[in-house]
């Protein structure tokens, strides 16, 4: 059975606003904790300026553990903690926690990557001028690594997209439960082009604020 | 100001320890440019770092105008950071600020106002000579520009000593006497104690009024530079020195000049104020004597005449015996044997 697209296309405006909702979220929280947890990782680091052997082990045990996961099978296998945080395991909301927590850990690793590439000099500068070290991550760590970081978060914000749509289909609505429902298990063709084109719209988009951003910041 | 009271620093890497420091004893006089010298791996870094404990000590103390920087506290030890500038042979600046945010830093780390600090840093800049430059950011310097705003930023919050960690080794020669001139300016017009290390002799022979000399952690020969220069006692120094100065001609041509039958060599060092009097003029026209300079240079170290002379004498041996007792007794004068180097 064919959808009506004179009555189906609002259905899609909604689903793509689910997914944007989800993704934004997602990646306004996990960049949050992401990139605490990156700062964390990288100051703990041996010989660094907040060096922590146990911090620092723990982080990285952590991380290891998650981020091998697939993502479907790590949503459906945490469902009950999302059950009890959220209150549900459905809809955009129960969608965004596993979300955020998959990110947060990607995004860490991401900014750690990016702050190792600083010059190790610089820190050691602003070390012998007297910074403390808040004030090196706040006032030298972020800003000598501001332009990747922003195309780290690009990615990691393009790889939710993906997540979104994967959520979608194990009940997280947005563009991935109506590709599912209506292009795959109905086998409407239409349905599923058109989601598949906005979602290459979207990572498009998102590739290129990334992209314009960074550039700004990195002045090149 | 400075004082080093039996400081070492063993790294461990894995099961090696490394000694980097060695019971070294120094001590800095304010308003002195004082440089350490040695080849990398000497440990002259880690001795720097030890004065603003950027690496702490296995054992010994580091004083600093009587106060000892390695019992301070996390707090105390940044209060007295800003009180020693520090600059760095890649120039360390911070790519994301412009040159006046690079100077403009230490200044905001102490607190001081926004008028202030934009009072401070245009008056850094001009010091420096980069005034102009205020708004650029440092991928669009050169190096020797990167290294004077290096000097602002650590020159901002009106340190009285400042460490230049080998500040001139990346740089061309040009640019490298630039530097030098302007690090003598902060000697000379805010009397700003500056401890140097470098592993070039003629960066030493430039600024530094005292010189200590480094290998394997240890402090081999100190003294002023003038003396040092003059007369190094160990081997490696001399190696410093006859790396800018070749006060020998080679082997080759000293062998050649022999198997000529050429006369006996003399090498002939003249300090200071002697240089300025015909001294080898007069000695042997007084006893009818001819000498012939071979080789040699005389040369500017700490502002004062420096001279190294290979001189032949050309006359009856007993006067040229008498030439050479009544020298002795006015310069430095040695017979060049063979195998000396």
């Amino acid at each position: 059975m064919r959808v009506d697209w004179s009555t189906f296309w609002p259905r899609i405006v909604e689903a793509t606003g689910e997914t944007l909702i989800m993704v934004i979220a997602t990646l306004i929280f996990g960049s949050i904790i992401g990139i605490s947890l990156g700062l964390l990782l990288f100051v703990t680091r041996e010989n660094n300026i907040l060096e922590n052997k146990a911090v620092s082990q723990v982080l990285n045990i952590l991380i290891n553990i998650i981020r091998p996961i697939p993502f479907i099978i790590f949503l459906v296998a945490i469902s009950q903690l999302t059950r009890l945080v959220v209150g549900t395991t459905i809809g955009t909301t129960a969608a965004i926690f596993p979300m955020t927590i998959v990110a947060s850990f990607v995004v860490a690793r991401v900014v750690e990557n990016n702050l190792v590439s600083i010059d190790p000099g610089v820190i050691e500068a602003a070390q012998a001028m007297g910074a403390s070290p808040l004030r090196i991550i706040f006032t030298v760590l972020i800003p000598e690594a501001l332009g990747p970081l922003i195309l780290g978060l690009t990615f990691v914000s393009v790889s939710l997209i993906d997540f979104s749509a994967v959520a979608g289909t194990v009940g997280g609505g947005g563009l991935g439960h109506i590709a599912m429902t209506y292009g795959y298990q109905r086998f409407d063709a239409s349905v599923m082009i058109v989601t598949v084109v906005i979602l290459i719209v979207m990572v498009q988009l998102a590739q290129w604020i990334g992209n314009t951003i960074s550039r700004k910041v990195m002045r090149r | 100001m400075i004082e080093f009271k039996n400081v070492s620093k063993t790294f461990s890497l894995g099961k090696r320890e490394v000694h980097a420091v060695k019971d070294v004893s120094l001590s800095i006089k304010k308003g002195d440019i004082y440089g350490i010298i040695g080849f990398s791996g000497a440990g002259k870094s880690t001795l720097l770092r030890l004065v603003n404990m950027l690496e702490r000590p296995t054992s010994g103390s580091v004083f600093i105008q009587n106060v000892d920087v390695s019992s301070l506290s996390a707090k105390e030890l940044r209060t007295q950071r800003r009180n020693i500038g520090m600059i760095f042979q890649n120039f360390n600046l911070f790519n994301s600020r412009t040159v006046a945010g690079n100077v403009a830093y230490p200044l905001k780390l102490a607190g001081v106002s926004k008028q202030e600090i934009h009072e401070r840093v245009k008056e850094l800049l001009a010091f420096v000579g980069l005034s102009d430059k205020a708004k650029d950011y440092p991928d669009q310097l050169s190096g020797g520009q990167k290294q004077r705003v290096g000097i602002a930023r650590a020159l901002a919050s009106s340190p009285e000593v400042l460490i230049c960690d080998e500040a001139t080794s990346a740089l061309d020669p040009d640019t490298t006497a630039d530097i030098l001139r302007l690090l003598k300016k902060v000697n000379k017009e805010l009397g700003i104690t500056i401890l140097l290390i470098t592993h070039e002799m003629h960066v030493i022979q430039s600024i530094c009024d005292n010189v200590a000399v480094m290998e394997d952690g240890e402090v081999i020969e100190s003294g002023a530079v003038f003396e040092t220069f003059t007369n190094p006692q160990h081997p490696m120094t001399q190696r410093f020195i006859q790396s800018i100065q070749q006060d020998l001609p080679s082997e080759k041509l000293l062998d050649e000049w022999r198997s000529k039958g050429g006369t006996r060599l003399y090498r002939v060092i003249f300090k200071g104020e002697i240089a300025s009097d015909p001294v080898l003029s007069q000695v042997t026209r007084k006893h009818g004597i001819d000498f012939n300079i071979v080789y040699g240079s005389v040369r500017e170290v700490q502002e004062r005449f420096f001279g190294n002379l290979l001189i032949s004498f050309e006359g009856e041996p007993e006067k040229i015996q008498k030439v050479l007792q009544e020298l002795e007794k006015i310069v430095d004068i040695k017979e060049v044997i063979k195998d000396e180097s």
